[in-house]
């Protein structure tokens, strides 16, 4: 009756290669198949490539994937909600273009006040941010429409309107302090983004795993009619859910602005499929319910360093998205056997 | 009013397209007693309760509590005035734990954050407090129905309560169970909480009602003293009509041999389990919950794995099967969980008949769909079992908890099978449909078939079985023939020497 019967041990003497088995047979039910993969992974990119696992490229490779888990963060709360937003793409490319023509502006009427010009700007990006996502729950949640419906809408528009602001060039002439803070700073040895990054980690596991407000977000996408019996406000725990979402999109939104230096609609393209598929290979069910906030950071990481491990060794981009797609096929197909092994009768 | 109300309804009334679902209901409750609400399948019993629960708005009417008029918008404004419910349908969530279901909306909290510890307390006491053998950090989607139906209970019963209400709580609960709820019952009510209680066991009556009210087609029918009235009187109350026997005779006479389960253990539980079924005979499978009795049928369906031992259909080896293998080898298996695993909530019933059938007889030579055929099909198992037209239409997911049961049990009569597995057939039936579906029992059997019963309502064994099996832990505890299958005969084998000693 209990989960340890799927994966009882037989009695006779296990030999090595048993026994080796066996331990990574209870590693893989306990946490799933990321930790394979990411080692895996590890072990073919670092002997293709010797500058693989130096710790520069280490470095590199964390700096590069801070913006993928910030937006996974984000994707992930709607995603055990039952829902996913696809307009986080979006959410970036708004941010940075408004939060860039507000620098632009205010920068040339006011080139002293660097400080006030920066504040100023990240505000109204963030602001931006925080109107997609109220959109997003409004529609989602008070007018009960799908996920899917409303935030593609909600991604046209967004994509739309910062096309029209720009009119579809980037934004240069921010203060040079933005980009020397946000996109190359470094505080306590550690790059500002990183450091950024592991504040919104922290707070999103606090949230899951040591607030209330986590366990309504898996509730409401576990079953909602059940949450509601229970006296939970499920209208107000998506609109959270979405807005949460697309604040996290439009950080990582402004710290890539600081990073390229410019503002640009085209930020964030790819940025939606790649957080799904980072919180899919992390376990997180498609169905809502089920997400851990520690395997989705470990689910970003493993794209970029399979990206970058590509790089390294030279496999060209078509390729690469071959390989990225084949992955989270395998990731998936590999869960479904791993649910399937925790719960014993599959109904 | 002159006497003290805890609870009172005037013209309460809850209208959905087509269909009065409640209509113009007065209805109290007084402090200390248990008042049952009895009525057919569909009668508006648990719509009234979802009103008073805040689950739900009426169309029309007024809800008082202690003499003021309130309105609920929702269950937490309920739950303020003391009152909590235990809905026929479950409101667990099944990717949390026990412990977090328990405390969904009133997580213990500790300078602001989550209390995992207290939280996990919290939830094993109340579990053991109530006598429930359950593990509070378990998944609740690893628990059989009748525990999360013990969950549900101890949820219910959290916080401060003056009335309780119960929408068929024992309806996948076994005697021992059952008896654990019924002694909680008498305790509240000694302390003064007003219960509201539903259910289709007219023997239950007996035991903890005060007071019937009686429903039909949404109207209240009356309130009578539980006391003062005949079981006969409360069915022709309720349905207009008199049924004369609940329990057909089903004649005994046992064929070849059908089903062969030879020392079978399963992964879920089940140790050395053998048991044999012939054509002719209706053999029932009685036990405690979580005893093994719907596990080795299921594993013998090819729903769960067979670890050892082997299965026999017909003389053909079948032990290592699956749904589709055992369909086709003439094997039906009933679900005891309508929503998880019998029906396609979205579909309406109707279809949800006819879904297993849409790869054999409804498939045209060319392997189009026969349209037509689906159609009188549907209409022909819903009439057997008394399911109206009206609902063949319908969407299932919104019919009453009985019809649904109606609905599921129709799957298993569109094609002609050798063996029928019926668990728990008539949870959350009424006596009117009830007696209808012990008929159909009685026509498969008569005509050949052979009829496997797993249930926990024990009249059910003991009318219907001419073979019984009792199981407990896992294994087969003892089988009973004809005339010694009687209450005691059954209940001794319930539990192990060692607990009847203690
Ligand atoms: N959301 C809904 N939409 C349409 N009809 C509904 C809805 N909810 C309930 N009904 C109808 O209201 C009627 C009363 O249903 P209710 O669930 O109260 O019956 P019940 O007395 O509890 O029956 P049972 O004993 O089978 O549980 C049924 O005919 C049902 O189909
Ligand atoms: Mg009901």
């Amino acid at each position: 009756m209990t989960t340890q019967n799927a994966v009882a041990l037989p009695t006779a003497p296990p030999t090595l290669p048993q026994r080796a088995m066996q331990v990574a047979l209870r590693l893989f039910v306990q946490l799933g198949v990321l930790p394979f993969m990411l080692a895996l992974a590890v072990l073919v990119f670092g002997s293709l490539s010797d500058p693989f696992l130096s710790t520069q490229n280490l470095m590199n490779l964390l700096r590069q994937s801070v913006y993928l888990i910030l937006v996974s963060m984000g994707q992930m709360l709607v995603l055990v909600t039952g829902g996913f937003d696809l307009s986080v793409g979006t959410t970036m490319a708004l941010t940075s273009v408004i939060s860039a023509l507000v620098m632009q502006t205010l920068g040339s009427s006011l080139p002293d006040m660097a400080g006030l010009v920066i504040v100023l700007g990240c505000t109204a990006g963030l602001i931006a941010g925080l109107t997609v996502g109220l959109l997003n729950g409004l529609g989602i949640a008070w007018a009960g429409v799908s996920p899917f419906i409303v935030t593609m809408g909600v991604q046209s528009i967004g994509f739309g309107a910062a096309l029209y602001l720009t009119g579809g060039v980037p934004v240069n002439g921010l203060p040079p302090a933005f980009s020397d803070l946000f996109g190359f700073g470094n505080v306590l040895g550690l790059p500002l983004p990183v450091l950024v990054t592991a504040l919104c980690v922290a707070a999103i596991y606090l949230l899951m795993n040591r607030l209330p407000t986590g366990t309504y977000l898996l509730a409401v996408g576990g079953n909602a009619k059940a949450a509601a019996l229970s006296g939970i406000a499920t209208r107000k725990v998506l609109l959270m859910a979405y807005i949460f979402c697309a604040v996290l999109a439009s950080i990582s939104g402004l710290l890539l602005t600081a990073r390229v230096e410019t503002g640009e609609a085209n930020l964030g393209g790819t940025v939606a499929l790649e957080s799904i598929a980072a919180c899919v290979i992390a376990g997180v069910s498609l169905r809502g319910g089920i997400g851990r906030v520690p395997n989705v950071v470990m689910g970003a990481i493993f794209i970029n360093l399979v990206q970058n491990g590509m790089n390294l060794t030279n496999v060209g981009s078509y390729l690469q998205m071959v390989v990225l797609g084949l992955l989270l096929i395998i990731a998936v197909v590999a869960d479904q056997f791993r649910q399937r092994m925790i719960l014993p009768s599959p109904t | 009013m002159n006497d003290f109300h805890l609870l009172h309804t005037e013209g309460l009334s809850r209208f959905y397209p087509g269909v009065r679902a409640l209509d113009s209901v007065d209805f109290d409750l007084a402090a200390g007693e248990v008042h049952v609400l009895f009525g057919e399948n569909g009668a508006g019993k648990s719509t009234l309760i979802s009103l008073l629960a805040g689950a739900n708005t009426p169309s029309a009417g007024q809800i008082h509590v202690r003499g003021a008029p309130l309105q609920f918008t929702n269950v937490q404004d309920a739950r303020q005035e003391g009152i909590s419910a235990v809905f026929q349908e479950f409101s667990l969530i099944p990717t949390l734990s026990v412990a977090q279901n328990l405390c969904l909306g009133e997580e213990p909290v500790q300078h602001g954050l989550l209390d995992k510890v207290a939280l996990l307390q919290r939830a094993q006491r109340s579990l053991d407090e109530l006598g429930f053998e359950i593990d509070a950090s378990a998944l609740v989607a690893t628990l059989s129905r009748a525990q999360q139906q013990m969950v549900e209970i101890a949820k219910g019963l959290r916080g401060q309560v003056s009335v309780l209400i119960l929408d068929e709580p024992t309806a996948s609960l076994t005697e021992r169970e059952t008896t654990k709820l019924f002694a909680l019952i008498r305790r509240l009510k000694t302390q003064g909480v007003g219960i509201v209680y539903i259910s289709h066991r007219m023997q239950e009556i007996n035991q903890i009602a005060d007071r019937v009210t009686v429903l039909r087609d949404g109207k209240k029918v009356c309130t009578v003293k539980a006391a003062d009235t005949s079981h006969d009187q409360l069915i022709s109350l309720m349905s207009g009509r008199t049924i004369e026997k609940i329990y057909p005779h089903i004649e005994y006479r046992p064929g070849e041999l059908v089903l062969d389960i030879q020392q079978v253990s399963t992964p879920s539980g089940v140790h050395n389990a053998s048991i044999t079924v012939r054509r002719g005979e209706v053999v029932g499978l009685a036990g405690l919950v979580g005893c093994g009795k719907s596990e080795l049928l299921r594993a013998a369906y090819g729903l769960d794995a067979v670890s050892s031992g082997k299965v026999f259909l017909k003389g053909q080896d079948h032990t290592r099967t699956n749904p589709t293998k055992s369909l086709k080898a003439g094997y039906f298996y009933l679900p005891p969980d309508r929503k998880s695993e019998g029906l396609v909530l979205g579909f309406c019933s109707a279809a949800n008949i006819t879904l297993s059938a849409l790869s054999g007889p409804l498939r045209g030579l060319s392997g189009w769909l026969r349209k037509k055929d689906a159609q009188s099909m549907a209409s022909a198992a819903g009439e057997q079992v008394e399911l109206s037209h009206r609902n063949l239409g319908k969407t299932v997911g919104l019919l009453s908890g009985g019809n649904q049961q109606k609905a599921l049990f129709a799957k298993g009569l569109t094609r002609a099978m050798d063996l029928y597995v019926f668990d728990e057939p008539t949870v959350g039936v009424d006596v009117g449909t009830r007696s209808a579906l012990y008929k159909v029992i009685k026509q498969l059997c008569e005509s050949g078939a052979a009829v496997v019963l797993i249930s926990s309502d024990l009249p059910e064994i003991l009318h219907l079985a001419h073979r019984a099996y009792v199981m407990y832990g896992g294994e087969v505890m003892g089988e009973l023939q004809g005339p010694e299958i009687t209450e005691g005969g059954l209940l001794n084998l319930f539990f192990d020497a060692k607990e009847t000693l203690a």
